[in-house]
């Protein structure tokens, strides 16, 4: 007879080790997606005990207490309690603590005995702890807490025996009667107290070293040095920012050239016609501009858990605090904030490791306002057409000093709009004071790392390869019907809804000074921004897309004013022209309401200062 | 607490400087000004081992406005805001 699923959950502090406890057990047989209605990523994952008893675990969000002052906080405390809508009841707690800190985890171990829940204690990262000169008195500590304990080494192969044996004794041994529940949100004094009774039990069972981790002190003597720190920190992003730029593009272009070559393979082998269109210009074209992003994202990602996992991430958030908080923002949101000049993809993303809801999700709304990638070959075949080539104050280079403009300009108006968030639209969040342990530092372990790329590598080809891949082949349709007359003498995109809906549009766009030719490129460069300058080209009927873009240029140079040119430029800094983002949003934000948000302020925000450049550039004669 | 900690000279953990080592006397959410409500402060603060009685050293100072602080809490190392250290009374 095949035994039931047996339930486990994971609750922790942060820097418990939790996450590495569960990669130990689970492996790549994980899921990761997001609880029903929230920002709150969930993690499941299974595995199997040496007796063959099938078993899911999820890894709760890391906590103190089971106050619930989160989103993330109130799944724990739900699911530890059993209330969250939709999920089973888990069968066993497994309460995980960082041997070598016991006095948080023992204080949230004992609010957690009153959920009267079956409950077991995991000491882990006790190889950590005993070469620290930490010794605990398991069996001690089992009487004194009354519940199971076992120690752990998630990092090493078979650091978790002890516990698969303990999971299948319990799973044997027939359930002792469901346990009422007790629990209440405790009050101070009951806070207090129960800290207390986790000082006097670690006292009776656990012998502490008198010095603390050396290794953490020296490396933290420079890295949260005033000076030195901030030092370390630009080193490091600027490692990142080369290997996002330097490193993936090569990869990009394979890719992207890859899925060009497949799309003309297609072409050349299908007779003419809608299918052919569909597959070329549709699907492949849709499915390569998600799976283009891929090794940026890869490496985003390696840094960052790289980071998390050797304990930088809250140092950076320590070191960036005072500096982002000036604009609203919290310490944590400067690497996603940062990834984003890559790609506002990964960089919203990234905001998972900002836990209060309120920050994250001004970060994730912000985000896409910094200098992505795909900007800058709009932004070069502008420049490089209007503006001319020559120094400034001897030294300067005009056309780099626009460059940089548009960069700061973004820079400005992120901060800005963070400002205006916190103060008028997210007021009755209550706001996350920043209040962070700072972990000892320990050595990345490349399987831990491997696994954390590996889901969010799937989980973005998956959530948002479906969103963005239909939002793709709508915008292809748009372009692509109704096809043009037999015998047509204007390009093929002259006939579609799309240059319908660029005519309809100019008179509105025409304080911007943008003609309708402009109007219809914006429309495919919404799949992603460099796509517009192709479809500058097929517009104004220049064969050979993006290849061509130095023909474009001149062509752009004689058809358009610099005030237009320029009104352009300021359009793309805040234009909300890319799907792939609004689906990104969409997907982390768990609904339909903050990707419009982003849209429509974007989208104002760009209308607004598209028309100021254009009527001030206008008035003094560059129009 | 007991008669020789108010001989001693009390101060908020908020006004110390890099290097202060000394034992926590007392929170008094209330006077700190942080946004949080006081309750919520002092919850917070008990949940990350600011209890009265701890020993607590300043290990870092943040580079702007010498904010935030890294404070050494019996055995692990709290980050946070002057301004919320200034609930926690120390000796």
């Amino acid at each position: 007879m095949e035994a039931p699923l047996m339930n486990l959950a994971l609750v922790g502090t942060p820097n418990s080790g939790k996450t590495s406890l569960f990669n130990a057990l689970t492996g790549s047989r994980q899921k990761v997606a997001n609880y029903p209605g929230v920002t709150v990523e969930r993690k499941q994952g299974f595995f199997v005990t040496p007796t063959g008893r099938q078993v899911s675990v999820v890894d709760l969000p890391g906590t103190y207490s089971l106050r619930g002052r989160s989103p993330d906080e109130e799944i724990t405390r739900d699911m530890v309690l059993g209330r969250a809508p939709g999920e089973v009841p888990p069968d066993l707690v497994l309460c995980v603590a960082d041997s070598t800190n016991l006095r948080l985890t023992i204080r949230l171990l004992l609010e957690l005995k009153n959920t009267g829940r079956p409950l077991a204690l995991v000491l882990n990262m006790f190889d950590i702890a005993t070469r620290r000169g930490v010794s605990v008195d398991v069996p001690k500590l089992s009487e004194a807490l009354g519940i199971p304990v076992v120690t752990s080494i998630a990092v090493r192969k078979g650091g978790t025996a002890d516990l698969l044996k303990l999971t299948d004794e319990i799973a044997a041994k027939e359930a002792a009667p469901p346990q009422p529940n007790q629990w209440q949100p405790l009050t101070v004094a009951q806070l207090r107290a129960t800290q207390r009774e986790a000082d006097r039990i670690i006292a009776s069972a656990v012998s502490l070293p008198t010095r603390p981790d050396t290794w953490t002190a020296r490396i933290d003597a420079v890295v949260l040095h005033p000076v030195w720190g901030l030092l370390v920190l630009a080193l490091i992003l600027f490692v990142m920012f080369q290997a996002v730029f330097a490193w993936a593009s090569p990869v990009m272009e394979l890719l992207s050239s890859s899925f060009g070559a497949l799309g003309q393979f297609i072409h050349d082998t299908l007779p003419d016609g809608l299918f052919q269109s569909f597959l070329q210009n549709g699907l492949i074209a849709g499915v390569g501009s998600v799976v283009v992003f891929l090794p940026q994202i890869i490496l985003i990602f390696l840094f960052i858990l790289l980071l998390e996992d050797f304990g930088y991430m809250a140092r950076a958030a320590f070191l960036m605090d005072r500096i982002m908080g000036g604009a609203g923002l919290h310490g944590r949101a400067f690497i996603p904030l940062l990834s984003s000049f890559a790609c506002a993809i990964p960089g919203i993303m990234a905001t998972r490791v900002i836990d209060n809801r309120r920050d994250r999700l001004t970060t994730i709304l912000i985000a896409p306002l910094m200098t992505c990638s795909a900007r800058i070959p709009v932004y070069t075949l502008i420049i490089s057409a209007f503006i001319p080539d020559q120094k400034v104050w001897g030294f300067i280079n005009l056309q780099g000093l626009v460059m940089f403009g548009l960069y700061a300009a973004g820079i400005a108006s992120a901060l800005g709009m963070s400002f205006l968030i916190k103060f008028f639209m997210l007021r009755d969040y209550q706001p996350a004071p920043f209040m962070l342990e700072l972990p000892d530092y320990k050595l990345p372990r490349l399987r831990s790392i491997a696994i954390g790329i590996y889901t969010r590598a799937l989980m973005f080809l998956q959530r948002a390869g479906t969103t963005i891949l239909s939002m793709m082949v709508l915008i292809w349709f748009l372009a692509s019907f109704p096809q043009a007359p037999a015998g047509a003498t204007e390009p093929a995109i002259d006939y579609s809804i799309a240059a319908w809906l660029g005519k309809t549009l100019e008179p509105l766009l025409a304080p911007l000074g943008f003609n309708w030719q402009i109007a219809v490129a914006l429309i495919p460069g919404m799949a992603a921004r460099e796509v517009a300058v192709g479809a500058l080209g097929t517009v104004y009927s220049i064969e050979g897309g993006k290849e061509a873009a130095e023909q474009i240029g001149q062509m752009l140079a004689t058809k358009w004013s610099l005030a237009t040119a320029l009104s352009l430029l300021v359009w793309y800094i805040f234009a909300p022209q890319c799907a792939s983002t609004l689906a990104v949003i969409r997907r982390e934000t768990g609904g339909w309401r903050w990707m419009w948000a982003t849209f429509f302020y974007m989208l104002t925000l760009a209308y607004l200062a598209s028309l100021v450049t254009y009527q001030i550039a206008f008035a003094l004669g560059a129009g | 607490m007991t008669d020789a900690n108010d001989t001693q000279q009390q101060f908020p953990l908020g006004l110390a400087s890099r290097g202060f080592a000394g034992v926590i006397h007392r929170i008094a959410a209330a006077d700190a000004g942080s946004a949080l409500p006081d309750v919520e402060l002092e919850s917070r603060l008990i949940e990350m081992g600011f209890v009265e009685g701890a020993q607590v050293e300043v290990l870092h100072e943040g580079a702007v406005g010498r904010d935030p602080i890294a404070v050494r809490v019996q055995n692990i190392t709290v980050a946070l805001r002057r301004r919320e250290a200034m609930a926690v009374i120390v000796v």
